[in-house]
């Protein structure tokens, strides 16, 4: 039982219409201090939605809304002391330099210009953007620039952040590095609730997930809860030189106690409840001309769990969200 | 305190990002320089028109210099989603608009002091009621801010910021007796310069300049403080319902 204490978030029956499209519908969940929250789900599904109207962008058309205790269903204004956002998309002054940026969004929270300039330091240093401390954001790569939006939530040191897609357009390099500041400061005790496409990066990262699918939260755990049913079932990744189609029918058709199904070019997923023979398999597609390159078994995830309950491709998702951050970085 | 620090900071950071830039002080000083310079010319009357056409030419000044990069400046930011930072900050709505616009207002300000200072180099200024025309301007520089504010707001698209502020600026230079007296206008037109606010600010001036003004000084100042509550008021209230959505 969690004391009410500890719920940073408390969210009951919150509901909001965009005209005739129901974005958000009868979403209820808690979210405990100190814990990173995964809020997961497809493109539209209601996940920015749920942001802007937690954090006072969007105004809900039911549903109540506690912020550290505070009810600020009327007034969202009483919980944004509380609060640092950090949105899908890099949105600060282009006009300014980093640290400029940063003092500006220091202020906005009422903090002294010696402090909020200490602040601007420490968080430029902590992002390896010193460098650039002096160099417009307009003239910022994209990278850069997400990481200086991340460091623009954290300047009024806020006990609870919501992340919006924090690594999307990072590179591999800054993803890591952002992931790494994640963690820390949830060992801070910092409350992260975080939206993200990188189903890897919220197994990491998170305490407790949940899925929205078309403006509801379908299922709400642990993710240890999440992924443990399906870790007893085996994956086996098979890649080909023609994945020709009809191929995972004609094997499931073949090994009645496997389920294979294409899962991106070239490749076959192969899944079962029992051990799988790899030789069988490779001498089955081998005996239909079908070149075997490499068979690996793979960890059932929560990207398991995740096609399981949205029946989406992440793949396809995330390529297009990826295309939209390329297009916001280019502009 | 906090608000303040927030205040501060958002009226420094717009008079950094957009009305001290090179450009924009260039047209504070050429935009007024060009009106005295056509309307000058034209009266055909020499250095006697100078006290006529100053107010018309101040309060075009502060008109356009207000409007101008306001309104495009809030609907950059709305585009950009850097607006949202502001939403987001814990001051409220009518402090965070407030200081938006302030940097509009002192922009007009100083605008209306450029014909007034290139006026004094041709004609004796002794004789301005400057407790009438210091209190005109401000209040002209605040109305045409909040109007700014209430474009910006009924728009989504910079360039619709422009045309929008087109819409309302061009004709108020027919209409508000800036240059032509209100009693020359078709009377069918009339009734539309008194929903105009720079009517009466402009009416203020004729009379602080050189005493022509048509209307009761209280009634002037009355109608500029309406128009400011009620613009301001409306841009609020169009802000939560069309971008707190």
């Amino acid at each position: 039982m969690t004391d009410e204490a500890d719920l940073v978030i408390q969210v009951e029956g919150l509901s909001k219409r965009y005209g005739d499209v129901r974005a958000v519908d009868n979403v209820g969940f808690t979210v405990r201090r100190g814990e990173v929250f995964g809020f997961l789900g497809p493109n539209g599904a209601g996940k920015t939605t749920t942001i802007n109207v937690l954090t006072g962008l969007a105004r809900a058309d039911a549903g109540t809304i506690r912020i550290g205790g505070v009810d600020c269903t009327g007034n969202p204004k009483k919980g944004q002391h509380l609060i640092g956002v950090v949105p899908d998309e890099n949105n600060l002054y282009p006009e300014l330099t980093g640290f400029e940026n940063l003092c500006f969004c220091g202020a906005l929270y009422g903090m002294r210009r010696p402090e909020r300039e200490a602040r601007a330091r420490e968080l430029l240093m902590t992002f390896g953007l010193v460098e650039a401390a002096r160099r417009r954001f307009g003239g910022y790569s994209t990278g850069m620039k997400r990481k200086l939006t991340i460091a623009a939530g954290l300047i009024h040191h806020p006990p609870l952040l919501f992340l919006d897609e924090p690594t999307t357009g990072l590179d591999v390099a800054s993803a890591r590095q952002a992931r790494q500041l994640i963690a820390d400061l949830h060992r801070a005790g910092t409350t992260i609730f975080l939206t993200t496409h990188y189903i890897e990066e919220a197994e990491r990262l998170c305490d407790r997930i949940a899925f929205i699918v078309s403006g509801r939260v379908v299922r709400l755990e642990r993710v240890t809860d999440l992924v443990q049913p399906h870790q007893a079932r085996r994956v086996l990744l098979v890649s080909v030189s023609d994945a020709k189609a009809g191929l995972g029918e004609e094997l499931t058709l073949a090994f009645p106690a496997y389920r294979a199904a294409p899962a991106g070019p070239g490749q076959i997923r192969v899944e079962s409840e029992e051990p799988i023979c790899i030789g069988p398999l490779v001498r089955f597609l081998e005996e239909r001309g079908v070149e075997v390159l490499e068979a690996r078994q793979v960890r059932p995830s929560l990207e398991d769990v995740f096609v399981e309950i949205t029946g989406i491709a992440i793949d396809a998702m995330r390529k297009e969200k990826e295309k939209r951050g390329a297009r916001e970085g280019a502009g | 305190m906090k608000q303040w620090i927030a205040f501060w900071s958002i009226l420094v950071k717009d008079a950094r990002c957009y009305y001290l830039k090179p450009p924009n002080i260039s047209w504070a000083l050429i935009f007024p320089l060009a009106w005295t310079g056509m309307f000058f010319i034209k009266s055909g009357t020499g250095l006697d028109s100078v006290m006529t056409l100053l107010p018309g030419v101040v309060s075009l000044s502060i008109l356009f210099g207000t409007t101008s990069l306001l309104a495009v400046a809030v609907t950059f930011e709305k585009r950009g989603r850097s607006f949202e930072r502001l939403l987001l900050a814990p001051i409220p709505l009518e402090v965070l608009m407030l200081a938006k616009t302030s940097g509009a207002i002192l922009f007009g300000i100083a605008n209306a002091f450029v014909p007034l200072a290139i006026a004094a180099c041709f004609a004796d200024l002794s004789h301005v009621a400057w407790a009438a025309t210091v209190p005109a301007v401000v209040l002209i520089a605040v109305a045409s801010a909040f109007l700014a504010l209430f474009i910006a707001v009924s728009v989504s698209e910079v360039f619709e910021a422009q045309t929008f502020s087109n819409f309302f600026r061009f004709p108020m230079i027919f209409l508000c007796g800036l240059f032509f007296p209100l009693a020359k206008l078709p009377v069918f037109l009339r009734p539309l310069s008194y929903l105009l606010p720079v009517t009466y600010g402009a009416d203020i001036l004729h009379e602080a300049i050189h005493t022509a003004g048509t209307m009761p000084l209280a009634l002037d100042f009355g109608m500029l403080c309406g128009f400011c509550v009620v613009l301001f008021a409306l841009s609020l209230r169009n802000i939560r319902r069309r971008w707190i959505l």
